[in-house]
């Protein structure tokens, strides 16, 4: 037989799917959280205390009172694109953690279990791809709400995602050009090598920061949900888990591109300081680095709540000025000067 | 133009230089400030576990007073009810039969005595109207319920305990608010009993 199934590896992979689209949502659960007692904190407030102690069982009363609300679908709205569109954007959102190498990998009984779902060979392209579809979700729930506002902001979000990807883009083009591969696990390893790429991208950084905030629409350019322009853009008509859905992409949005800035900049499951070549691979080894990465994770995180908490929203032409007229020259600078560097690096070394 | 006050200040209207259209400075100074608040301290009270100390003048919960023997003072008179501008405080007075002297202070006493917190501003003055110093305003507010029938605070919410049997419990009530009445005197001039 040509084609055997091998049932272990599916298996292997099915279960890794589960852990760590589990971890994804009890991290957007928990970012929910994060949010009010950052926002709290920052405003010198004590924020959400009264569930539970320090108020950690905040997000499960959250949840009962959206699954509780009554599940409105307006009239007039486009009923299958209605329901689609909360699906799609939580979609979207999950399927990009399946190329990010959460870890090395784990010795189960003889078997190397990868802790990453699909080492693709093309990884940082697939990115794009999913990330280029998260805008489907705002688009079409803004479309099938039948509400202007909610068309608005739909549109808004539409031209947002779109120019922000051209920059960011670029800036990966950049830090591709210097790791010499597509494939995540292939940059980690890079950077557990030699330094991480940081150093080596500081201006590609910058702008794939301000590209992932405009990408997963977060302050200060959160105009596709500007509450005092649009109401609360495209999810105006959306009520109970459907809301949730959206709220929940945006968390995890932040989650993963988070985890992708780690990744590619700060050396992803790299455990700082340490030699991990030199070390023999074991359990510990491989949970401390996926420990680490959660840890710097967990900080870009912060560094989204604590911008949003601090910077206003940008004008909407200040945005398109700032994406095209700034970003993206920036960015081909950034490219240009990368190639430069990198040509005079080869001609010293030969 | 001329400025009305010297407090006005000049905005700067200088095209921005390259440094400040970066914005990136402004933007770090910005989020400086905001991660110096995480280490201030915060201001709220935890309510329910925590209390703000009140002044000693505060008007709060009423407390029906009894006297040094444990008898109520409350003689339903009804000036408490004629002085309160909300209309809060109704009563129904009663006599007092032959063996409950101990517990009432005079041949008349209040069989119901009402109050409405709803209604209740709490301006106080039906502790300024008692002839009797039966009621007080204390140091405490009225909690949080859930239907409004619970607001309307009868004699069992209103009384304080009896400083003969439960000294302790009366002291807390009392919390230095209630105090010792002087009979009047009118040839010694003190209005208000003391």
């Amino acid at each position: 037989m040509l084609l055997v199934i091998d049932w272990a590896l599916l298996l292997e992979k099915f279960l890794l799917i589960a852990v760590i689209v589990t971890i994804a949502l009890v991290f957007a659960m928990y970012s929910t959280y994060a949010e009010r007692k950052v926002a709290a904190w920052l405003q010198d407030r004590r924020g959400p205390n009264r569930a539970g102690p320090f108020g950690i069982l905040q997000p499960f009363a959250d949840a009962v009172k959206l699954f509780s609300k009554e599940d409105i679908i307006p009239s007039h709205a486009n009923k299958v694109l209605f329901v689609m569109g909360p699906g799609l954007a939580m979609m979207a959102a999950l399927m990009t953690s399946a190329v990010i190498p959460w870890g090395t990998s784990l010795d189960i009984k003889g078997r190397i279990v990868s802790l990453q779902i699909a080492d693709l060979n093309i990884a940082i392209l697939y990115v794009f791809g999913v990330v280029a579809l998260g805008v489907y979700g705002v688009m079409i729930g803004g479309w099938a709400s039948n509400n202007k506002f909610s068309l608005l902001s739909a549109l808004r979000g539409a031209s947002q995602n779109i120019s922000y990807e051209l920059a960011m883009g670029l800036s990966i083009i950049a830090l591709v050009m210097v790791s010499g591969s597509l494939s995540l696990r292939e940059i980690v390893t890079q950077q557990q090598d030699h330094v991480w790429n940081i150093v080596k991208q500081p201006l590609g950084f910058l702008i794939f920061i301000v590209c992932a905030f405009a990408e997963c629409n977060r302050t200060p350019f959160d105009l596709p949900e500007a509450e005092n322009e649009l109401n609360f853009g495209y999810h105006q008509e959306y009520s109970s888990m459907k809301l949730g859905f959206y709220l929940f992409a945006e968390y995890i949005n932040m989650y993963i591109s988070s985890a992708i800035m780690a990744t590619l900049y700060f050396g992803g499951y790299d455990i700082p300081f340490i030699n991990e070549a030199s070390m023999t691979p074991s359990w510990w080894l491989s949970l401390l680095g996926f420990a680490c990465l959660m840890g710097k994770t967990i900080f870009f995180v912060f560094v989204f709540m604590w911008v949003r908490w601090t910077i206003p929203r940008f004008r909407y032409d200040q945005l398109m000025n700032l994406g095209w007229k700034s970003l993206i020259p920036l960015a081909l600078v950034n490219m240009v000067v990368t190639g430069a560097a990198i040509l005079l690096w080869q001609q010293y070394h030969h | 133009m001329q400025a009305l006050t010297n407090r006005g200040k000049q905005v700067s209207r200088k095209p921005m230089n390259i440094w400040e259209r970066m914005y990136l400075p402004s933007i770090f100074k910005g989020m400086a400030i905001t991660f110096s608040h995480l280490f201030k301290k915060r201001p709220t009270i935890n309510y329910p576990e925590k209390t703000r100390p009140f002044s000693p003048v505060f008007r709060g919960l009423h407390v029906l007073n009894r006297d040094e023997e444990g008898r109520e003072r409350c003689t339903a008179c009804g000036l408490c009810a004629v002085a309160c501008p909300a209309e809060a405080i109704t009563m129904e007075g009663a006599e007092r039969l032959p063996g409950e002297e101990n517990l009432f202070r005079e041949e008349k006493y209040a069989a119901k005595y009402e109050i409405n917190m709803l209604r209740c501003i709490f301006c106080g003055l039906c502790e300024e109207a008692c002839p009797k110093d039966a009621i007080y305003l204390s140091e405490t507010f009225t909690p949080a319920n859930f239907t409004r029938k619970s607001f309307i605070y009868g004699k069992s919410d209103l009384l304080i305990p009896d400083p003969n049997t439960d000294k302790e419990a009366y002291d807390k009530a009392a919390a230095g608010r209630v105090r010792v009445a002087v009979p009047f005197n009118p040839s010694s001039g003190n209005i208000d009993g003391h």
